[in-house]
């Protein structure tokens, strides 16, 4: 029961921030965009529920907006890493022999080069936009998924259904859809979801560098980058989007772990 | 007869009672019985009959998860389970010795077995350097093994199970414990280096006046070696008795069951004639030795110029101990496992050089059944679909037809309704029907089993061997049946073939193998088939 509970508080707190995203099309309490010089600054209050920037702009509103932004990055840049390592990881561990080592040469070269300074570099090269960021950290972070899975599908590979598939007679594309991949997602899970995570934060690291997401436009990331300089006199600056990339990370990967184990059969409750 | 072993027991268990509260059963439910010095009692149960659980306890090992609730065990006299911990570690080891079943795991692979041996010896007797050292050596020898002084500046890696079984038995016999538990010590070796180890058991037990507990669930081990045992079933002791006693005269019905399912010889097979379905001449794998990151690797030959034929509807079963090829052979001819030299001919069509559309109609002809059936059906399919997916490729055959057929193949194995059930569902012998269910399905022509039953409990076995049988005359494929278990063998097989370092050192039918075997290989298998000992022996009391 301990695992269902965690997964619906993890359910919350990720449809929260969806239902935020959602709602910033139609609503925020105040234009996100809008400077108000005469009201810099503000500490929280009735009518700015979490204060005001040093350009005067509700912190509240600007969250809200930038919930579907930080979210949506985070999620294609996991799902391009996950999808990218996986299929290079699988293809590898299970073929063997050149073709594993040509793509575990290529991807040993990329995991050498800091994952940061891979995005930096495909950052300034392509500009500074919302897909070139998921492009530059999915691929940033791709060839840690591939090893990971790799290493899943070299154990697997050895078991004996593997080999009863060929007996039957199926292709190894076939093998590796059916018997190989469905058994390597309970590693890949773990994997994405405390990726979802470091990409949250690299996405703050590139905002911070000044190749994040372009400003005035909010994302949590930005948020907080620009409000380190104002770290003693105006403290709510940094904990409202602080709190909030916290608490979607506990989100994300209490979700994670539930849907990893309503997924495997052998940790249905019968 | 009066039974001494009453006046002093060296271990007594009084009403031992284990449960799982988690699970809410009991274990082991009110277990009584008693050891005397010197005495070779036999523990025989199957997976579940609580044999382990009852052992652990009297070393104070119960897992996590299972408590004694009530019960007292008497080691000379003094109550082990109201003892205090730093007791226990004490008599651990130095009173009560262990060997395990699993011979790769029980050393730790770190360690040197110098440091393994010494271990023991330091913590409970605080001898010098030199001692320890001249001890163990002695002991290596005494178990024989080959050169002890190297020995013991080697780690477990470099040996092979039957050596560091012996080694285990070496580090446990060093301390001379009043009492040794053996759990399952040979189950996971060879016939030949099973009963090597046990007869060093048994000899090493009596110079140190050391009396055994031996849990087993192989009855010939029990008749060949014991002299008293208690059968356990579900928690509870059925029976308790002299070996030859109980053996002979079963008075439970659990014994009785047990003592039936020993393998008998099945009814001699009229010879099948005709063209081999199957022949293999020459055929020759080699291991290792290639690629020039393994340069310095020796080659192996697992397989050394292999000829058999397997006729139509025939069991032609392979025998011989492990690291004899005989499972290389099997993986092989069903091009699992690349051949370097040789011929295969399935109805007369090469298999080793066939591709494309030649390799899918051998495939399609051929399956091959495993050894374990926890590890050889994918976790995540369930029962119905495991067993429909040899299906998709037969393109003649329409949803309903394959529905009906996997029914039909479901009902064939007695699983009538678990389609929907997953693997981890279901008990190690279902799993093996399961794994026949998917073998059979196409109705193919020829099949390899590869230990299939080598896995499971005694009964299982029999049933699952009977189940085999009973499929293969009604679809009438043809059988290479690969196994170590000679007893097994005798039951299921036409024609025995009897394989030795990657060669066939004898042919013959089941009654010229097993009543006049010439080659020494074959009769040295023979004599250490505990459980043909004992159905002769049987047989001849009948």
């Amino acid at each position: 029961m301990r695992f269902r509970l965690n997964a619906v508080v993890g359910a919350v707190l990720i449809g929260l921030v969806l239902a935020a995203a959602l709602m910033a099309q139609v609503w925020t309490p105040f234009d996100p965009m809008k400077l108000d010089l005469r009201a810099r600054m503000q500490p929280p209050s009735a009518v700015h529920w979490l204060g005001t920037d040093e350009f005067g702009r509700d912190v509240a509103s600007r969250l809200i907006a930038g919930a579907g932004t930080s979210f949506e990055i985070s999620l294609l840049t996991v799902a391009f890493a996950m999808t990218v390592g996986a299929v290079l990881g699988v293809i590898a561990g299970f073929l063997r022999g050149w073709v594993d080592r040509v793509l575990m040469m290529l991807n040993d070269a990329l995991l050498a080069f800091p994952g940061m300074l891979l995005a930096l570099g495909l950052m300034v090269v392509v500009g500074a936009s919302k897909y070139a960021i998921v492009v530059a950290l999915g691929l940033a972070y791709a060839p840690t998924m591939v090893r990971v899975v790799r290493g899943t599908v070299l154990s697997i590979r050895e078991r004996e259904y593997v080999e009863a598939s060929r007996m039957i007679g199926n292709g190894e594309g076939y093998t590796m859809a059916r018997h190989v991949l469905p058994n390597c997602i309970a590693p890949i899970a773990v994997l994405a979801t405390s990726m979802f995570g470091w990409v949250l934060l690299s996405e703050s690291a590139l905002s911070f560098l000044g190749l994040g997401v372009p400003p005035p436009a909010p994302t949590w990331g930005n948020m907080l980058a620009a409000s380190r300089p104002h770290m003693d006199t105006a403290v709510w600056l940094s904990i409202a989007p602080g709190l909030c990339i916290a608490l979607t990370l506990l989100g994300i990967n209490l979700l994670g772990d539930g849907l990893r184990d309503r997924l495997d059969p052998r940790m249905a409750v019968a | 007869m009066s039974d001494p072993a009453h006046d002093h027991p060296l271990l007594s268990v009084e009403g031992l009672t284990l449960a799982a509260p988690s699970l809410g059963v009991d274990v082991v439910d009110d277990l009584r019985f008693h050891i005397g010095r010197g005495e070779f009692l036999a523990v025989v149960g199957e997976s579940g009959s609580g044999k382990t659980m009852a052992a652990r306890a009297v070393l104070g090992l119960l897992p996590p998860g299972i408590q004694r609730t009530a019960g007292r065990i008497l080691l000379d006299g003094e109550d082990l389970a109201a003892a205090a911990e730093p007791r226990i570690r004490a008599l651990r080891g130095a009173a009560i010795g262990m060997v395990f079943q699993e011979p790769m795991v029980s050393l730790n692979p770190a360690l040197t077995v110098g440091a393994q041996l010494a271990e023991g010896l330091r913590l409970h007797h605080k001898l010098p350097r030199d001692e320890i050292r001249a001890r163990s050596l002695e002991m290596l020898r005494r178990v024989q093994i080959p050169d002890p002084e190297r020995c013991l500046a080697a780690h477990p890696h470099e040996f092979s199970g039957g050596m560091r079984q012996r080694i285990m038995l070496a580090s446990v016999m060093l301390l001379k414990p009043k009492l040794l538990i053996a759990d399952e010590p040979t189950t996971a070796l060879d016939t030949l280096v099973q009963r090597e180890v046990l007869d060093l058991m048994v000899e090493l037990a009596r110079d140190h006046d050391t009396a055994v507990m031996l849990i087993t669930h192989n009855l010939g081990l029990v008749a060949r070696y014991a002299s008293r045992a208690v059968v356990m079933r579900q928690g509870r002791k059925v029976e308790e008795g002299q070996v030859g006693e109980i053996l002979r005269r079963p008075s439970h019905p659990y014994t009785r069951n047990l003592v039936d399912a020993l393998p008998r010889r099945g009814a001699a097979a009229t010879p099948v004639s005709g063209e081999p379905l199957l022949a293999v001449r020459s055929l020759r794998v080699e291991f290792g030795g290639r690629g020039w990151l393994r340069r310095n690797r020796r080659r192996v030959v697992a397989v050394d110029g292999v000829d058999l034929d397997v006729r139509a509807g025939e069991t032609l079963a392979v025998v011989g101990g492990s690291g004899s090829g005989k499972t290389t052979l099997g993986r092989a001819v069903l091009r699992l496992a690349k051949a370097n030299g040789g011929e295969v001919r399935f109805r007369g069509r090469d298999v080793l050089g066939a591709g494309g559309r030649d390799l899918h109609d051998f495939r399609m002809g051929c399956q091959l059944v495993f050894q374990d059936p926890y590890s050889s059906l994918d976790p995540r399919m369930r029962v119905g679909a495991i067993v429909a997916e040899p299906l998709r490729h037969l393109p003649g055959m329409s949803d309903a037809d394959k529905a009906a057929r996997v029914r039909g193949t479901l009902e064939d194995v007695g699983l009538v309704g678990f389609d929907a059930r997953f693997p981890h569902e279901l008990s190690g012998g279902q799993r093996q029907r399961v794994a026949i269910a998917r073998a059979i399905v196409r109705h193919p022509a020829f099949v390899v089993a590869d230990e299939p039953v080598s896995a499971l409990d005694m009964t299982i076995q029999k049933q699952v061997l009977t189940l085999f049988r009973a499929l293969q005359r009604r679809y009438g494929f043809a059988c290479l049946f690969i196994s170590h278990d000679l007893s097994a063998v005798e039951e299921i097989a036409d024609r025995v073939a009897v394989m030795q370092s990657g060669r066939i050192v004898e042919t013959g039918t089941v009654a010229q193998i097993y009543d006049a075997p010439s080659h020494p290989y074959t009769r040295a298998l023979l004599e250490a088939s505990p459980t043909i000992d004992l159905t002769r022996m049987l047989e001849s009391a009948a």
